[in-house]
């Protein structure tokens, strides 16, 4: 696993590491800190904390390569994120492994579509704000968009759109509850506890239903997405995802 | 048998002030109102003989105080109360003094740790330990201190270990006559772990044993190499003591690297097992391996719990044990003898038992590079999480991980001091399936299915082995447990919840939403007759009793 992962960022990293000045050995020390130590908690994917993963480059929030130094060495407060004794070279060889992995990860596939065509076909025909949103349009009851295109490359962005039941991540799970007066509840789970459950309905409410007032209650298996498989031509499939690609998310001052 | 107690608690009462001698400590039971050591007495059995909230009342439970500490650490200590004053630490070791009716604070005493101190798991800190007038308190940076009980003034302070090489102390210290005992964490930083007994007046040094043996010491042919010296074995909970024998008993933690092995090869003894030391020398009389060559980060760093009891029809001093790896263990406490494992939780890990009880390894369920499915997950089917055994209903009680599994990664490892020295790490099975992790301070939500885990307390019989009853939760639970005179059990978990069920049966009778997890054992005591429940949650420690 680990000298997979030190390979494919050798082979697909090189541009990237090359703007942030850091060479392939920097990325390839820093991934064996990485694989020592925080992969314990992390994982050696880098996505055993979810919903933060490392190696894609999917933080919490957008972080300078200096913020992640100064994690990487002195930890965040209040989590179990702990202080790692690391020299500052050390800690940067760690953020250029991050870089790499990343850029090995998006590099996958380069999406061919036009991505100006991609919106209209996402916004008119394919009713994809219906239940999406993007930056700050349409709706919220499943994924927002505005960020997919840092977060997703184009092979999963192709298999959502085409076999959307095929990967469900946790965060996008669907429950419904059937009440005991008969009224049937869908919605999108936020947290749960043995006496209540929180989700966002789909009229985007934020309603805590009592286990005690449900006749029965489930995890939806499927979807709420349809496939467009057939339902968009493959040159319409091929806009949308290079539209999806280009989602990097909002600049902000 | 409760009317007699009534009586009793005033009588106790008039000893009010006195020093908590260790004949006070030995005889917990006699003055239920006081809570004089971290586990309620020295048989760690969690039951406290109060009787005046019954499974009737129990509904009638209310807030009385609520203290907030400024720390955002996970809250896990145990308080102690004596004669109506609580002590409690606030993480990372700050010893508080509350006026145990009202929560007014009299004193407090902030220890500051070391830069060097690096405990692999949180800042966090589980309870002092007093004797006389003197309270103990181990910090994240391997001191153990003593702090006058009265005055909050520190009188001591003894540096046990180098924080820099990843020793660290997080338990609450054992009083054993006039000695007080610890051990240190740093199972995940390459440690020697030991077991140490200081003169509470002095802090002087009387024995240390160390839970890798050194070089021509019974157990070294375990190890090869020099694996001895970075093999790990901490023990960070706190153990138990039976007057009868003079043992003190102390679970060990995890060998390091934690998931591979290939680099000590062996057993590996005393990690993953239980140790009876003479108290007076430090000597081991017995040990009982829980993981022979642990390769799943399997502390067995839970609370030797101590029972006299008719086992299947005989007179018996039994331990029992709810170990990490996910079985609950009968064991003879005089010589180690192996009576009774049963899972509690599936485990996947090992298949039953030779005759002399060790665990029989399943083929391929050992840590490799691509990563193994191995349940109980990394956590464990339970973990540091006090357990409770009730004399009058016979079962024992285990805050449980149900339905839990992680892929164990075996990775490389090479030891460095003072940092991080595991060789490899579990993690979930893929992105799609959310598993219970490691308690963060982020990422509190839950949105698993059932099949993805969750967390129970599970009363096991001590005859069979078999489950009795199971109390769900949504999510998982780092609470410990506490059972009563009149029945009833107290817990909580990472809903959020503080419960009282019926110990008999598992069902509830009352729940306070307490807004964070409970990460430390409940405990009760009582003032000028009024009994109180105590737990902390989240960032406070909640304090209940009857309505008046």
């Amino acid at each position: 696993m680990l000298m997979k992962t030190c390979f494919l960022l050798l082979a697909g990293g090189a541009l990237v590491l090359a703007q942030h000045g850091e060479s392939p050995s920097d990325a390839e020390a820093g991934g064996q800190i990485f694989q020592g130590t925080c992969s314990r908690c992390h994982g050696p994917d880098g996505d055993g904390v979810p919903p933060i993963n490392l190696l894609t480059g999917k933080f919490r929030k957008a972080y300078s390569d200096a913020d992640l130094v100064k994690i990487i060495q002195g930890g965040i407060s209040g989590t179990a994120m702990p202080p790692g004794n690391y020299t500052d070279v050390q800690a940067k060889n760690v953020v250029a492994y991050f870089h790499a992995s990343a850029e090995a990860a998006a590099s996958n596939m380069a999406p061919p579509g036009d991505p100006a065509r991609g919106k209209v076909v996402f916004e008119t025909k394919g009713g994809c704000l219906a239940c999406h949103r993007v930056n700050g349009v349409g709706s919220r009851i499943a994924p927002d968009l505005t960020n997919i295109g840092a977060l997703r490359n184009s092979r999963n962005l192709q298999e959502s759109l085409v076999d959307p039941d095929a990967q469900i991540l946790p965060e996008n799970r669907y429950v419904r509850a059937t009440m005991r007066d008969g009224t049937v509840i869908t919605g999108k789970i936020l947290d749960q506890d043995p006496f209540s459950v929180q989700i966002m309905d789909e009229k985007e409410r934020l309603r805590s239903l009592s286990r005690s007032d449900m006749r029965s209650f489930a995890f939806l298996e499927k979807s709420m997405m349809p496939s467009y498989k057939g339902k968009l031509s493959s040159q319409e499939l091929e806009d949308v995802i290079s539209y999806l690609h280009s989602l990097k998310g909002v600049e902000t001052q | 048998m409760n009317s007699r107690l009534l009586l009793l608690v005033p009588l106790a009462a008039s000893t009010l002030f006195a020093q908590v001698s260790f004949d006070r400590i030995l005889g917990a039971n006699k003055e239920p109102q006081n809570w004089l050591t971290y586990s309620g007495t020295t048989f760690s059995q969690r039951y406290s003989l109060l009787n005046q909230v019954t499974p009737a009342n129990v509904k009638n439970l209310e807030l009385q105080w609520v203290y907030q500490v400024r720390s955002l650490e996970k809250f896990e200590a145990t308080p102690l109360v004596v004669d109506g004053i609580m002590y409690t630490v606030e993480a990372p070791n700050t010893i508080i003094a509350l006026d145990a009716a009202s929560g007014r604070v009299f004193w407090k005493y902030t220890y500051a740790p070391s830069a060097d101190a690096r405990p692999c798991c949180g800042r966090v800190n589980r309870g002092v330990a007093i004797a006389g007038d003197t309270l103990f308190m181990g910090t994240i940076d391997a001191h153990l201190i003593a702090v006058d009980a009265k005055s909050g003034k520190l009188l001591w302070d003894k540096s046990i270990a180098p924080p820099k090489s990843g020793y660290a102390l997080t338990l609450a210290p054992l009083i054993v006559k006039d000695k007080v005992i610890v051990g240190t964490a740093g199972g995940e930083l390459g440690v020697r772990g030991f077991l140490a007994a200081y003169d509470t007046r002095t802090g002087k040094e009387l024995w240390r044993f160390y839970t890798i043996p050194g070089p021509g010491e019974p157990g070294h042919e375990t190890w090869q190499n020099d694996a001895w010296k970075t093999g790990g074995g901490p023990i960070w909970v706190t153990g138990s003591y039976d007057p009868d024998s003079n043992l003190t008993y102390w679970g060990v933690g995890n060998a390091g690297p934690d998931y591979n092995g290939d680099v000590r090869p062996g057993d590996n003894l005393y990690t993953s097992s239980v140790i009876a030391l003479d108290a007076d020398t430090g000597k081991l009389k017995w040990h009982y391996q829980f993981s022979p060559h642990d390769q799943y980060d399997y502390d067995a760093v839970q609370i030797p719990v101590l029972a006299d009891l008719q086992w299947q029809g005989k007179p018996r001093k039994v331990m029992l044990w709810a170990f990490r790896g996910g079985l609950f263990y009968v064991l003879d406490r005089t010589n180690g003898q192996f009576l009774l494992g049963k899972p509690f939780v599936e485990v996947n890990w090992m298949n039953g038992f030779d005759e002399d009880g060790r665990p029989k390894l399943v083929a391929g369920k050992l840590p490799s590079a691509e990563g193994v499915r191995i349940t109980p997950g990394n956590q464990g089917g339970t973990n540091w999480y006090s357990p409770a055994y009730s004399p009058r209903t016979g079962l024992f009680y285990i805050s449980s991980w149900v339905n839990y599994t992680t892929s164990f990664s075996k990775g490389e490892g090479e030891y460095s001091e003072g940092k991080f020295y595991t060789g490899g790490g579990g993690r979930r099975n893929n992105p799609n399936v959310v598993t219970p992790a490691f308690l963060t301070g982020a990422n509190t939500l839950n949105v698993r299915k059932e099949e993805e885990g969750y967390g129970a307390i599970r009363a096991m019989d001590l005859q069979t082995g078999e489950r009795k009853w199971e109390y769900k939760m949504s999510d998982v639970t780092d609470a410990g447990i506490l059972t009563t005179a009149t029945d009833l059990l107290f817990s909580g978990g990472r809903d959020g919840y503080f419960y009282a069920l019926d110990a008999r049966t598992g069902t509830l009778l009352w729940k306070a939403s307490v807004g964070g997890y409970v990460a430390n054992g409940p405990m009760t005591y009582s003032v000028n007759g009024r009994q109180y429940v105590a737990v902390a949650a989240g960032n406070s420690l909640f304090v209940y009793a009857l309505r008046q």
